[in-house]
């Protein structure tokens, strides 16, 4: 396969490649499969210590005492880092620079905000004595009563949801809408906290030299991290090494570098030693973030004939008591569906947690599973199938904004994962179909989608004599696969094959290449790898094209093609030269150039940019137990650029299999008394294994994008939890009968409602 | 406390340390005998990255001690290849990209391995709820399915030329 990939810069020069589309395997495999990739927490510099944090098992109210003295002569104690005695920070921890900097909390008082919240770090020779030494500090506590749950306390309009996006959006005449409407459906769903707790807990092995600090750290986002850091602790960003090659899975909860890890920091300056710092499991439910409740209102008015008349969208969130985000669960009903009155709106409560931050399609997976089930019952309201519905109600611009799509594949999405899901056998009416073992088996849909989004990133490209090449940005690897996929593109960027070229990426001092969210990086990065390649060769081009003795003189205006090492005349393509030929001839070793990929402000302010997809379910639920098992699921997703298509099948299977956690497995559990979290463990915070989740079957649908960026990439990270939560819930309702509105479904109120 | 003296056999290897009594196996490889392969995930048993073998037995080395290694052989994830020659099970994971973020390979793995030797022929069903206790939060259940069963496959025909 030939791919052209035509430049965004200078349309002088083409280069050919053929690594992009490739189902290439992991470059990082091996390392992975043999267990010699290195992880923040695998790493032992000589002379270090180990740091336990002593978290708080109040929700809310002061330490009024711990015993220091009791720790510190525990053998193998060095140090005990309280509010007392600690480091001096450069900056208030609570102090909101942007809108991306989130409270820590530090040590800077005596005061609890939640349950697990750091009130104490041990600092010892082994883990085992830094793990006494924090239970000997037996905290007393002044208690107050925690607020749980969302009636918690009075709710309030907030100022944004997620990042800067408003809480009210009107589109249209709601209130008109509502009332030309034939039938209403009106509905309230709820979903419950969630924390992201990636297989690797967070970790941090922090080493001090003077003024300079080398970390290895997971992170999500290593140029936003040092600079957070570098703030607290008053030196330069550029004095902080970060080393993160591979992050143990994140899911945004690494976005942000956060409290527990910037305590190990401080722990090492404290002592003068090196340090680490590892969370155990329990403690990540609180200081890393969660995916905060929702309680959502959802009417639907349509017409006699199906037609959306106004769908009316309201969400209530929880929030910490002393921070601001705000789960943008609402904005989910901005894009998918074709309604002249759209209105969605935000409440926000809170609650005594660590404040809720970023996870796994934030405000996309929790309105999803509400819209989604919601359009679901209308349109068995309507009588309609729910695919038919959704097609009829399809929307040919974003309906918010009125803007065009830059593309929109959805319509193949439906066709194809309908058809090889067998839908249209499906009966309309619930309960209908049973297995040979007397199961109850329902078919169930959902639309999937996601905003096609970029941000910021950087890469610096190299071409060497010997004809070999380089690509430095520093990406993360969280597990999507950014070593495999930016290495093809670094490969095609060049002109080179996927073994000519170093790809180097994971440590701070390589080019920013921004933050691995938003199902963004690999557009992001891509678009500055793409950029930096064109750059470089362009350089490369200009040796060639200026000097008399090469081939290529005097083809600057007919252009060069760049291809398996060589520059071609565009004009002729039997006149070539080798770069390492271009590069002896002009006596130069290496060159190099940088390239920035950012969002096009043009386009995005012309198009509406999302992928979308449709996913399909199968489950069959025991009468009479009220189990429920997912058997089957089909998603079909548009994407626009595929850049390997086995490691966009990992992310699509896993984001598919975070839908069927969402619908029935997913839940943390607050003691409404103590304000503690009931199940902060891997056994009862409940997420899918081998034995939950049936053979997956994903379609990714051919999309060619113009106008996402360069390379037409929309990013799949994200988008395979949205709609299928949805299907799960919705095949749930259709084997049964049963619509369970409370997330995630509970055997009990299936087994309820089926003897009603 | 006094350490205590533990030999033992590490991936064929004939090994001796001193731990602490109350050191779990996991930290013992993971800290003095260098293998950090074996992850920890939950140090409760809850998600198997630490998974190893005890002789023939499939455990969690965070619930067990470094001294219980004593007379026994232990196999953990840097045992799995043959050198340079990785095991069929690595080959098959990476050829199906059966892992992303990795945390939870080694003990997929481990796991897989101790299935296969108890049973070359085991059922979809049967991989899914031996592979039950090992928990991937990038969710790459299916991939990892069919690699062990693919690797199943393979190993059976590669005993049958074999035997022939």
């Amino acid at each position: 396969m030939t791919l052209e990939i035509s430049l965004s810069r200078d349309p002088a020069h083409l280069r050919h490649g053929s690594n992009i589309g490739q189902p290439r395997t992991r470059t990082d495999g091996v390392l992975k499969v043999t267990g010699k990739a290195r992880y923040a927490a695998d790493n032992h510099p000589p002379g270090m210590l180990y740091a336990v944090i002593a978290t708080s098992c109040v929700a809310r109210g002061r330490v009024k005492s711990l015993d220091v003295a009791a720790a510190k002569r525990h053998p193998g104690v060095v140090d005990v880092m309280t509010p007392a005695h600690k480091p001096e920070l450069a900056e208030d921890p609570d102090a909101k620079g942007n809108p991306f900097a989130f409270k820590m909390e530090l040590l800077q008082s005596d005061e609890v905000r939640y349950a697990n919240q750091a009130i104490a770090v041990v600092i010892a020779e082994t883990l085992e004595a830094a793990t006494e030494g924090a239970a000997l500090l037996s905290p007393r506590y002044q208690v107050e009563i925690a607020r749980v749950g969302l009636d918690a306390g009075e709710p309030y309009a907030p100022p944004v949801v997620g990042i800067g996006n408003p809480a009210e959006v009107r589109h249209g005449d709601i209130d008109a809408g509502l009332a030309a409407a034939s039938k209403l459906t009106d509905a309230t769903y709820e979903t419950p906290a969630q924390y992201h707790n990636a297989m690797e807990p967070h970790a941090i092995v922090a080493v001090w030299d003077g003024d300079r600090l080398f970390i290895d750290t997971p992170s999500q986002g290593m140029a936003m991290a040092q600079m957070r850091i570098a703030g607290l602790f008053g030196i330069p960003p550029g004095n902080i090494h970060i080393n993160s090659p591979f992050l143990g899975g994140g899911f945004g909860s690494k976005g942000l570098v956060s409290g527990p890890q910037v305590l190990g920091v401080m722990a090492a300056r404290l002592v003068g030693r090196p340090v680490k710092l590892v969370l155990r499991r329990s403690q990540m439910y609180g200081p890393v973030g969660h995916r905060p409740q929702t309680r959502q209102r959802i009417r639907i008015g349509t017409d006699e004939a199906g037609m959306l008349t106004a769908i009316d969208h309201e969400a209530r969130v929880t929030t910490s008591s002393f921070d601001d985000f705000y789960e943008p669960a609402a904005d989910a009903s901005h894009t998918l569906y074709a309604s002249p009155a759209i209105r969605t709106a935000h409440e926000a409560v809170r609650v005594d947690t660590g404040t809720p931050l970023f996870m796994r399609a934030p405000g996309e997976a929790t309105g999803s599973i509400a819209l989604e089930s919601a359009i679901d019952e209308a349109a068995f309201a309507c009588g309609i199938d729910p695919l038919e519905f959704r097609l009829k109600n399809y929307a040919e611009v974003e309906p918010t904004t009125g803007k065009p799509f830059s593309s929109k594949a959805l319509r193949q999405c439906y066709a194809r994962a309908a058809e090889r899901f067998g839908w249209a056998r499906r009966p309309l009416a619930p309960k209908q179909m049973r297995d040979e073992n007397g199961f109850l088996v329902g078919w169930g849909m959902g639309t999937a989608t996601f905003p096609a989004l970029m941000f910021q990133g950087n890469a610096r490209a190299v071409i060497r004599v010997d004809g070999s090449g380089a690509m430095e940005t520093g990406a993360h690897d969280m597990g999507q696969g950014a070593w495999t996929a930016l290495a093809q593109i670094s490969a095609d960027a060049l002109g080179l094959d996927l073994d000519q070229v170093a790809f180097r990426s994971g440590t701070s001092d390589l080019p920013d290449a921004g933050i691995a969210g938003g199902s963004a990086h690999t557009a992001t990065v891509g678009a500055a790898i793409h950029n930096a390649g064109a750059a470089v060769i362009a350089k490369l081009a200009e040796f060639a094209t200026s000097n008399e003795r090469s081939p290529l003189y005097g083809a600057g205006n007919a252009g060069v093609i760049a291809r398996a090492g060589r520059l071609h005349r565009r004009d002729d393509d039997a006149r070539s030269e080798s770069y390492a030929d271009i590069l002896a001839r002009a006596g130069v070793a290496e060159i190099d150039a940088t390239g920035t990929g950012a969002a096009d402000p043009a386009a995005q302010s012309q198009y509406a940019m999302h992928s979308h997809g449709a996913v399909f379910a199968e489950v069959k639920v025991d009468p009479e137990l009220g189990q429920i098992r997912v058997t089957r699921m089909v998603g079909a997703f548009a994407a626009g650029r595929i850049i390997n298509p086995l490691l966009v099948q990992s992310q699509l299977y896993g984001g598919m299999i975070w839908g069927i956690s969402f619908a029935l497995h997913e839940e943390a559990v607050m003691d409404h008394r103590s304000g503690r979290i009931l199940n902060a463990n891997l056994a009862e915070y409940h997420v899918p294994v081998n034995a939950d989740v049936p053979p997956m079957d994903v379609i990714t649908v051919d999309e060619h994008d113009p106008h996402v960026n360069p390379l037409g990439i929309k990013g799949v990270g994200e988008i395979g939890i949205t709609g299928s939560a949805g299907a799960v819930a919705n095949a749930v309702w259709h084997a049964t009968g049963v619509r369970v509105r409370r997330f995630p479904i509970r055997i009990e109120e299936v087994v309820m409602g089926l003897s009603v | 406390m006094a350490k205590l003296h533990v030999t033992t056999t590490v991936n064929g290897e004939p090994m001796e340390f001193l731990c602490e009594p109350y050191e779990t196996m996991l930290d013992a490889l993971r800290g003095q005998l260098g293998l950090t392969g074996s992850k920890e995930g939950c140090s409760s048993g809850d998600c198997g990255a630490c998974s190893i073998t005890l002789d023939d037995r499939l455990v969690c080395s965070c619930l067990m001690l470094a001294a219980e290694a004593e007379g026994h052989q232990i196999g953990t994830i840097e045992g799995l290849a043959t050198g340079e020659k990785l095991h069929p099970l690595q080959q098959k994971f990476l050829e199906h990209a059966a892992l992303q973020c990795g945390i939870c390979t080694s003990g997929m793995l481990v796991a897989s391995d101790a299935l296969l030797k108890k049973n070359p022929d085991p059922t979809e069903e049967e991989v899914r709820f031996w592979l039950a206790g090992n928990l991937c939060r990038c969710t790459g259940y299916d991939k990892i399915v069919r690699a062990v069963m693919e690797t199943a496959a393979e190993m059976r025909e590669g005993s049958r030329e074999t035997a022939r």
